[in-house]
């Protein structure tokens, strides 16, 4: 009886110490870093971490005169994970600022809870989904990359003048990002005249694609595949092993270096695929190579080149550490120097100058690719044309462009 | 608290009698675990209030009805977080959130409700289940489980797919907003401990024993008259109701569901919680809880982020491979050794003598 009461004090005195957490130094800004290192997007969780360590590093891990302290979380692409994560990084962690999601309905969560939060700033990640800062803002989201209809600038009018596709079927994941993608490339090519007779939803994660497969219809002129990571990886090899041989048109996400990068058979179904993104793997400019080179020297066992991922989180990450030098370090009064500092940023990166509109979301550069075999046999995207700073609205009327409400399955139609 | 000083009047409503009070002894720790559960959010921060305190108590909660059916009853069942979930859902779908989908009605109304509707799809998984045994129970339960998952992915008419309800609150009742971490946890501590002596007090009821009975030879009981399987059904539906009420607490305290909650990921790790803690007593499933929250959280600050599920995965394989029933087989086994040597030299020294 002694023996378990002894044990009982000693487990309550354990509990009760671990509850009172750590101590925090003063001088250091606690930077909190989000990405989903487990499920269908661990390969561009990785990838994400390794664009914040890549712009930390190249600070020297300090900003505004305070060393920054990176802490990590994981999500695995559902929104209640990503919360959950956010509110550790939050409340327990007590960061200063979240660099987070990667995924798109993960994004939407996390901007609801940044609402709650209003003395944390909250910098996207990746994730792209439309009405993140279209509809309904926080005031304290930051997104200094595009969204996923952005993303898709060009492609429209390029498959439907350049290429000669005149109806497309679509092959998306069933969430918000590829619902935008979709939007963004069905919005220029409807107006061209091109039409959409079938659209395929598939869940996320999903591995198995022969029904969807079967039931493409073959009178279309090509198809547009909106997956990503491990789904499009898993598609495109079903697909070509199935004797499919239409023409595919690609999301942002679906011919990327994740995809690419991956070993497998793969690379005969995707030679060509035209597709549109915030980055380009070959492009030759100073910049962008000088960003290539320092990716592959900090990262030797990382992707072949830098994907969309590593690059989103560098240039948010870049975002705040410019801010912060800006303030020089100052994050008191509600962060509110900081957050002004953020909302007038021109941002110089590796795609450009990237400025943030009236509801914080980024106005950038697009880059309209397509896959190529290169020298060494490595497949990566090969630059048609650079689309100038692309705004939220594609450069349409914000009226009409906010008419044709929030996106979902049924929304864009034009059969 | 009904352990520490029952009038005799009720303990002779117990089963047993007088004699309950030997059977339900109110020991030293015991009195000590009541006291820091009461004071601990008075202690923590309200991080460790919540996200640790209330998250622990709410999945054992679930977990709870899970060691109510394999522990008792003998019947693995996977599909008690898809029951939480059901409970969750309907909370949000019949009630007030910031998707259009919901009908708004009153809590009052929207909580029984959604009880009432996951018991009952409870009841119907172990109409299903009842004839099986082993690892078959495992696998139609899993189906179920999986089912609804997709299910609630791809129905947008009634459960918004992928994205799911978000926008979900306890209501405010007496001037105190129940999601504040303080209130929470007290109102998460009371269901769990009145889960907990519910499924106490029905192990040794008439109904209890029976369940138990039957998960040791059911062919014994159905020639003794016993209806085993209207006493499974029973079981799985008292063990729905146990997992409903986890699932309206998780809908508070996520503020949102969507089909990621009951995925094969949280349908595991309610088994992991549960076998992780031990199958015997229903203190099992709440220390799993802990131990499983405490990991999730904070594995990755201990380990590369590469490998924190690693992590957790090893620990749940070493308390498996080496205790017979979880946490609490370990801790009978580590007492068994630290008291057994003293007891062997004390019969040395009176035998010198």
């Amino acid at each position: 009886m002694k023996q378990t009461f002894r044990t009982s004090m000693l487990a309550a005195a354990i509990a009760i110490t671990a509850a009172w957490g750590t101590g925090v130094c003063a001088q250091d800004i606690k930077v909190g870093g989000l990405a989903t290192l487990e499920g269908p997007f661990a390969v561009p969780g990785q990838d994400s971490m390794r664009g914040i360590e890549l712009a930390l590093s190249e600070a020297n891990y300090t900003a505004g005169g305070k060393k920054i302290t990176l802490i990590k979380a994981s999500s695995n692409a559902n929104p209640d994970v990503a919360v959950n994560a956010a509110r550790k990084l939050v409340e327990q962690d007590k960061i200063d600022i979240l660099i987070g999601p990667l995924s798109g309905s993960e994004g939407l969560a996390v901007k609801d809870y940044a609402k709650t939060q209003p003395n944390t700033t909250f910098v996207n990640g990746s994730s792209a989904a439309q009405d993140t800062t279209l509809r309904d803002p926080a005031p304290n989201f930051y997104r200094f990359s595009t969204d996923g209809a952005q993303w898709m600038a060009g492609l429209g009018e390029y498959v439907y003048k350049n290429k000669g596709f005149k109806k497309v079927a679509v092959v998306a994941e069933d969430y918000s990002f590829p619902y935008t993608q979709v939007l963004g490339f069905m919005l220029p090519f409807c107006q061209a005249g091109g039409k959409v007779p079938e659209k395929f939803g598939v869940p996320l994660g999903n591995k198995d694609y022969s029904s969807v497969i079967a039931k493409l219809p073959q009178d279309v002129d090509a198809i547009y595949v909106a997956l990503g990571g491990a789904d499009a990886i898993n598609f495109l090899t079903q697909y070509q092993q199935a004797g499919g041989n239409k023409p595919l048109i690609g999301g942002s996400i679906t011919v990327d270096q994740t995809v690419l990068g991956s070993k497998g058979r793969i690379r005969d179904a995707v030679i060509g695929v035209p597709a549109a993104g915030p980055i380009a793997d070959s492009w030759d400019n100073p910049k962008w190579k000088a960003f290539v080179a320092a990716y592959k020297a900090k990262f030797p066992d990382g992707l072949p080149s830098p994907s969309l991922f590593a690059h989103a989180y560098y240039v948010e990450t870049k975002a705040v550490l410019a801010a912060l030098n800006q303030v020089n370090g100052d994050l008191s009064g509600g962060q509110a120097k900081f957050r002004q500092a953020l909302s007038k940023l021109k941002l110089d990166t590796p795609t450009g100058m990237v400025t943030l509109d009236e509801n914080r979301n980024a106005i950038a550069d697009i880059f309209l690719t397509e896959v190529a075999v290169g020298q060494g046999g490595g497949l990566y995207n090969k630059v048609i044309r650079v689309i100038p700073q692309v705004n939220q609205t594609l450069g349409t009327d914000k009226a009409k462009f906010m008419a044709l409400g929030p996106v979902s399955r049924t929304n864009p139609e034009c059969k | 608290m009904s352990a520490i000083a029952p009038p005799s009047a009720a303990l002779d409503t117990l089963p047993g009698g007088t004699a309950a009070r030997r059977r339900y002894p109110v020991r030293p720790q015991h009195v000590l675990v009541a006291v820091l559960l009461v004071i601990y959010p008075l202690l923590a921060t309200d991080f460790w209030t919540l996200q640790i305190g209330a998250q622990s108590l709410l999945l054992g909660v679930i977990a709870l009805s899970l060691m109510f059916l394999a522990g008792y009853g003998g019947m693995v069942s996977l599909a008690q977080m898809t029951v939480a979930g059901l409970a969750a859902y309907m909370m949000a779908i019949f009630g007030v959130s910031a998707i259009p989908v919901s009908l708004g009605w009153p809590w009052w109304v929207v909580v029984p409700l959604s009880l009432a509707i996951a018991t009952l799809f409870a009841t119907f998984v172990g109409a299903l289940s009842v004839r099986t045994e082993g690892i078959y129970t495992i696998m139609i339960t899993l189906a179920i489980g999986m089912a609804v998952f997709y299910l609630a992915q791809q129905n947008y008419t009634v459960f918004n797919g992928f994205d799911g309800f978000k926008g979900l609150e306890p209501p405010v009742l007496f001037d105190v907003n129940w999601r504040n971490p303080l209130p929470f946890y007290y109102l998460c501590l009371t269901v769990a401990v009145l889960c907990y002596f519910a499924v106490l007090y029905l192990s040794r009821s008439t109904f209890g024993l029976s369940i138990q009975a039957i998960r040791d030879n059911p062919r014994r009981m159905r020639a003794l008259g016993f209806n085993v399987n209207l006493h499974r059904i029973a079981a799985y539906a008292f063990a729905g109701f146990v997992a409903a009420l986890g699932g309206v607490l998780s809908a508070w305290y996520n503020g949102r569901v969507s089909p990621g909650s009951i995925g094969i990921h949280s349908i595991i790790g309610i088994l992991i919680i549960g076998v992780m803690g031990g199958l015997r007593h229903p203190i099992g499933p709440f220390v799993g809880a802990i131990v499983y929250v405490l990991m999730q959280t904070f594995a990755i600050d201990f380990i590369d982020r590469e490998r924190f599920n690693t992590l957790i995965g090893t620990v749940f394989l070493l308390i498996v491979l080496f205790s017979s029933d979880g946490l609490l087989g370990l801790w009978d086994g580590i007492r068994r050794r630290l008291t057994a040597p003293r007891g062997q030299r004390r019969a040395v020294a009176s035998k010198e003598e």
